[in-house]
């Protein structure tokens, strides 16, 4: 019987994996194997499998999130994509909301558009905001541009016409065009990939489609053939960046909803750990290899948001990104990980990050790791990890390359010995991402202090209770599993998949035939797009318009009356009238009311593909004890290292200390106190002074 | 709030969540917006007072031109309804050009916020308004009397009771009362968020008041500013720049002097008031000065009473840059926005890398009125106005940002958006080769925009354009951005002021303007030039003759 649930989250740097079944929840964290992602964890998944005595073919459930789609974008490593839209437009990209994203910055950079401009290719045709056709396709200049891709040897087009959303028709008929001219293109169309108004962003969403497209498509592909051959016959299942789990289908479709997949999976982990400790508001810390990532937790949830930016140019400010329309996770990413590589700038500064080590070379420490000195680096230095068991003791790592590269690179120029450029180096990093943290509960309006901190991925255990210390929170939970977040989360998602439609509709010329045709159609198409076998499995939809008072520009979401149930304008009206007097305070008498948008979210009512709680055992661990070097004081000092198997056998662990386990090191500084809770739960609370 | 979090830090934490409180107001007023300039494109202003109407907090929003301005309406407010009168539920609301924005489209509302039954704290806001009747936001009216409904500071809501009277006066003076009325409302809601959050914040850290806050806010700003201000040479330094005016051109002056205590800018040189609708306020003159100065000295102290206290701007009454009522006002930023460029002609003599050349700084808003040819509201006028801008100037050491808004931070409409609520069809909106100037760093480009009526019936163009007979001045050696330019599909030039008529079946064209060029064009690197040929930011003849480029590089696709 394929019983066995599987999750594969890979980052920049480490591939997590978990495995459940009635063996419990076991874990593996291996190094991503860059150039092929898939061979790296389909090697780590198979070890994992076989250490259980079973494989791939015990698997029921693979759920697979990864970063390859936010990094291409990252890096601009994506496919060779051109821009097809109406002639006359070609710079939307470009002139974008023609705004600053910083008003007093005068030296600021808008991000670079992924396609140059002369890949961005006018074509005439003109459509109206009603859909009715201005302009015909002129299939002459169709023509002209498939030459121009073909010349070019374009790999993937973004085709995105004004009003598409509207009207499709030349959006199909060049596509169609283009797809017989030149086979085996890849094909991303606005009309498809973001059917709503407002050109820059749709635009914007469909360009960003095309160019992970390629790649996304390819890997899958290789992926899917990977797991037959291993004799899976389960469900495959990918992350999407709002949080759900979508079909492998679906995924290839539109690459774009997998960005940032594998931060929200721990958004739902931290999600689910707050729901469980019924914590009313706490704060997602996830630091990994690469990047930090902070999201505020509110009632069990986190905060959804309908749009998302990638690769922000600027000090990671709103505005400096490129625009993506799609249901996301509304949370903040630093470049500050393990593998983030410190230096020193030219006022004498030291600093850590954006560019990461990655897995290749990795930190200066790690076999046949590089010379930059790292976050991870540091921690060796400082005695904070232990290099002889580091993930599970299956990479070793090296102190003395640790010491030498941050000698090298920090400490000859501000002449600082390695040990104390080591200090400086995990002050920078602790430092930046309590900048993170204290502008993204800014910009909620928020005061972190009243906050409970939840820390997971591989680096975040060492280094949280320093970020809170800086913030002023005075509680860190480091939750079983924590090593693996992401991966943890992404089996405690649900199966689901969003859509959304422009139609505009007056309520005083509402046409419920029309709506409810509609959203039929879009129930249909989501529940395929959830790819679940309809027979066995019920699926719950969500229904909501986007309303707004005729003449505002922008819309409030109403949820809609389950299906059934008939729409009228007078329910939708109080509705929407109660809504908007909750979000904006008042409602406005006697205005006009109409609906914009649709969207449906169809939920697959599955129990989350594991259930399964870790099992947690204690263990009869030892007081070990380590020298860790003390920043303030300036000198070694000798500091209790206990398993988290053991911890409660210690009672109230003083700080400094280190709870061990095999995916993570939690460091207990000077000012907390640590203890387990009944769920194996680390809890760091401040001292009292 | 814990009792161990120290002084310093309560007050950092509190000063933060005023400053994300007025920026979750300004969201608010973006997301309630009825006026397309609000919600595309954030044209609005909020800010947080103390009880004295000292500003606290501003939200970093599209419009420099409000900088400041609130704070003198809320001292006005003050005078006309002093603190003790004010009632919890209360909100005011003025559009007095003097006494606001500059100009009648913009309603200021300011709302006192009460706790535990004491007024501690006033909240502001403005936006603009699509019609207020008259001749409206163009440059045609005579006197500020033509231009629209009037509103002297008057109350809006008494103690929760929305003034039906007021309501149906503004109701009955413009020619799209849903937006106007929906505005208003949204205006006093934006308010009421800031009331509602401020009053959760007092209760969250235990607070009685917010005047030791206030006391941090102001003075660490003031001080941080006045350091800034310290650190540059003292002296007088002048500059002139020439703008197209309405029939005439206009001298606009400026006198800098920098010593210990600030900066003051003087435009008393500057040309006289006109007839026409593009003289400015000196509140809306001085909201530009200050904010060309905090962008070249200060860019990251925040915007409040302490950090604004130490430039002062003055101008002789009757200048065009101290305009007095009732000249008219209604096209105040044509003119007003060209005060950045004024001041950086003055700080480019000090600190030549902290400034751009000049850019095209007047925003090109199509600002098109007709009536609705079909549909429910066949026959009804509608009012659209797409916010475009030129090209920016260019950096001391970066090319100059193609067709974005500067000084104004104000978005465009969205081309979709646009053509959804009005028969009006775009038929191109792409950036303009050979626009920027040259230079080792090149000006921004500017757009080349195409329209015409969707229907049989005619547009109405309000036209309030500049830099068509003087471009942007380029610097240290820089060329001149390309100026502005007006046509019919003939090539018929058409004034860049007044009002512009578009029959059916006839297309406008619409050039904005180029930024100025910084640096020798022989300093500007071949890649750079081999670039801007390749993706068709310049032709092959403007690579020849400005930049002496003599190698055929391939052109792009069209």
């Amino acid at each position: 019987m394929n019983t066995l649930s599987l999750s594969a989250d890979i980052g920049g740097t480490f591939t997590d994996l978990v495995l459940t079944g009635p063996f419990g929840r076991v874990t593996r964290k291996v190094l991503t194997n860059v150039g092929h992602p898939e061979i790296g964890l389909l090697d780590g998944a198979r070890q994992l499998l076989a250490e259980q005595d079973v494989s791939f073919a015990d698997v029921g459930t693979f759920v697979h999130g990864t970063t390859l789609a936010t990094n291409a974008l990252l890096e601009r490593k994506g496919a060779r994509v051109a821009l097809i839209t109406t002639r006359g437009f070609r710079d939307v990209l470009e002139i974008g909301t023609e705004g600053r994203f910083d008003q007093y910055d005068i030296q600021l950079s808008k991000p670079v558009p992924l396609v140059s401009r002369e890949l961005r290719i006018g074509v005439g045709e003109r459509i109206a905001a009603s859909g009715e056709v201005l302009l015909p396709l002129d299939r002459a200049d169709a023509e002209q541009a498939i030459e121009t891709l073909r010349n070019a040897g374009i790999d993937s087009v973004a085709i995105g016409f004004l009003h598409a959303y509207a009207n499709s028709a030349h959006e199909f008929e060049i596509a169609e065009m283009i797809a017989a001219a030149l086979p085996g293109i890849s094909l991303s169309l606005s009309s498809d990939v973001c059917p709503e108004i407002r050109e820059f962003e749709r635009i914007s969403t469909t360009v960003a489609n095309a160019f992970v497209k390629p790649m996304v498509d390819g890997y899958l592909g290789r992926m899917v053939h990977a797991l037959e051959s291993d004799r899976f016959t389960g469900k495959l299942f990918l992350v999407t960046s709002g949080g759900g789990l979508t079909s492998v289908e679906t995924a290839r479709r539109y690459p774009i909803r997998l960005v940032e997949s594998g931060p929200a999976g721990g958004a739902i982990y931290a999600s689910r750990r707050a729901r469980e400790m019924g914590l009313e508001r706490a704060i997602a810390f996830d630091m990994g290899g690469t990047t930090a990532k902070v999201c505020l937790i509110r009632k069990g949830e986190p905060t959804s948001a309908s749009s998302f930016e990638v690769d922000r140019t600027h000090r990671f400010m709103k505005g400096s990104g490129i625009p993506l329309r799609i249901p996301s996770i509304e949370l903040v990413e630093i470049g500050a990980g393990g593998g983030s590589i410190a230096g020193v700038d030219a006022l004498g500064r030291v600093t850590v990050g954006p560019e990461s080590a990655g897995s290749e070379p990795g930190p200066a420490c790690y076999p046949g790791g590089g010379t930059k000195p790292t976050v991870t680096d540091a921690g060796l230095v400082l005695g904070l990890l232990d290099g002889g068991n580091f993930a599970g003791g299956r990479i070793v790592l090296d102190p003395d390359r640790a010491g030498q590269a941050l000698e090298n690179v920090v400490g000859t120029h501000l002449g600082l010995t390695a040990t104390m450029a080591a200090h400086a180096v995990f002050e920078t990093v602790c430092e930046n991402m309590a900048s993170a943290v204290r502008v993204h509960a800014a910009e909620c309006g928020e005061a972190v202090s009243e906050y409970a901190m939840i820390a997971f991925g591989g680096a975040a255990p060492l280094h949280a209770a320093t970020v809170a210390e800086k913030v002023g929170i005075e509680r860190v939970i480091v939750p079983l599993g924590a090593g693996v977040g992401s991966a943890v989360g992404f089996l405690e998602a649900p199966v689901s998949f969003d859509l959304v439609r422009s139609l505009r509709m007056p309520l005083a010329a509402f046409d419920r035939e029309q709506a409810e045709a509609l959203l039929d159609a879009m129930v249909v198409e989501a529940r395929g797009l959830l790819a679940v076998d309809a027979d066995t499995v019920k699926v719950s939809v969500r229904r909501t318009a986007f309303m707004r008072y005729v003449g505002q520009g922008h819309e409030i979401p109403v949820a809609l009356p389950d299906a059934g149930e008939p729409l009228d304008a007078a329910a939708l009206l109080s509705l929407f009238e109660a809504e908007y007097a909750q979000l904006f305070s008042r409602s406005i008498p006697h205005a006009a009311v109409e609906i914009l948008n649709w969207s449906v979210l169809a939920t697959a009512d599955t129990e989350s593909a594991s259930q399964a709680a870790a099992a947690w055992d204690a263990d009869d661990g030892g007081r070990e004890t380590r020298r860790v070097f003390d920043g303030n004081q300036s000198g070694w000092i000798d500091v209790p290292v206990v398993t988290r198997g053991s911890l409660s056998r210690h009672g109230l662990l003083q700080g400094p200390a280190v709870v061990v386990e095999a995916e993570t090191s939690t460091f207990v500084p000077q000012s907390f106190q640590a203890s387990v809770d009944e769920r194996g739960f680390i809890i760091m609370q401040r001292k009292a002074v | 709030m814990t009792a161990r979090m120290n002084n310093t830090i309560r007050l950092q934490v509190l000063w933060n969540r005023l400053l994300a409180l007025v920026e979750e107001q300004a969201q608010v007023l973006i997301r309630t917006a009825f006026s397309p300039l609000v919600r595309d494109c954030g044209d609005v202003s909020v800010g947080i007072f103390d009880t004295r109407g000292r500003m606290l907090a501003q939200a970093v929003t599209g419009t420099p031109g409000h900088v400041n301005t609130m704070a003198a309406s809320v001292q006005h407010f003050l005078q006309q309804f002093p603190l003790e009168t004010m009632r919890e539920g209360d909100a005011f609301i003025t559009n007095d050009p003097w006494k606001g924005t500059g100009h009648l489209n913009d309603f200021v509302v300011l709302t006192p916020s009460f706790h535990e039954g004491r007024c501690v704290a006033l909240f502001c806001c403005t936006s603009h308004m699509m019609d207020v009747g008259g001749l409206g936001a163009g440059t045609e009216a005579l006197d500020v009397f033509a231009e629209g409904l009037y509103l002297p500071a008057l109350k809006l809501i008494d103690q929760g009771i929305v003034n039906e009277t007021l309501m149906a006066v503004i109701s009955a003076n413009t020619r799209l009362p849903i937006d106007t009325v929906g505005d208003t409302y949204s205006l006093a809601s934006c308010n009421d968020i800031g009331v509602r959050r401020l009053s959760e914040t007092m209760v969250e850290f235990g607070l009685h008041g917010i005047d030791d806050v206030a006391d941090h806010i102001v003075d660490t700003s003031r001080k941080a500013a006045l350091e800034t201000i310290r650190a540059l040479p003292r002296g007088t330094w002048h500059n002139e720049m020439i703008v197209d005016g309405y029939d005439e051109p206009l001298p606009l002056r400026a006198t800098m002097t920098i010593d210990d205590d600030g900066i003051v800018i003087d435009f008393s040189q500057s040309a006289d008031c006109i007839a026409k609708g593009i003289n400015v306020p000196l509140t809306y003159a001085a909201a530009y000065a200050s904010f060309a100065i905090s962008c070249a000295i200060s860019p990251d102290i925040p915007n409040n009473s302490g950090s604004l206290s130490p430039v002062k701007v003055v101008a002789r009454a009757g200048s065009i840059l101290n305009a007095q009522k009732p000249s008219p006002v209604g096209a105040r930023h044509v003119i007003g926005q060209m005060v950045p460029d004024l001041v950086f002609g003055c700080l480019a003599q000090i600190v030549p890398e902290r400034v751009p050349a000049e850019g095209a700084s007047c925003m090109w808003n199509i600002s098109l009125r007709g009536v609705l040819p079909d549909g429910p509201s066949q026959g009804d006028p509608f009012a659209l106005s797409v916010t475009t801008s030129g090209g920016m100037g260019a950096r001391f050491g970066k090319d100059g940002l193609a067709a974005t808004a500067f000084p104004s931070g104000i978005k465009t409409t969205p081309i979709e958006i646009a053509e959804a609520q009005a028969p009006v069809i775009f038929w191109r909106k792409e950036l303009r080769p050979d626009s920027g100037g040259q230079g080792r760093t090149r000006g921004g480009q500017g757009q080349l925009i195409e329209l015409s009526s969707a229907r049989s019936s005619r547009l109405r163009l309000n036209a309030a354009f500049d830099r068509i007979k003087y471009p942007a001045r380029g610097r240290s050696g820089g060329g001149a951005g390309a100026p502005g330019e007006i046509t019919r599909e003939d090539g018929t030039p058409v004034p860049g002021k007044g009002q512009v008529f578009i029959e059916a079946g006839q297309r406008l064209l619409i050039a904005t303007p180029g930024g100025g060029g910084c640096g020798t064009p022989a300093e500007r690197s071949l890649e750079d030039i081999a670039r801007d040929l390749a993706e068709g930011r310049i032709s092959e003849d403007a690579a020849r003759s400005d930049y002496g480029h003599v190698q055929p590089v391939a052109g792009g696709a069209r």
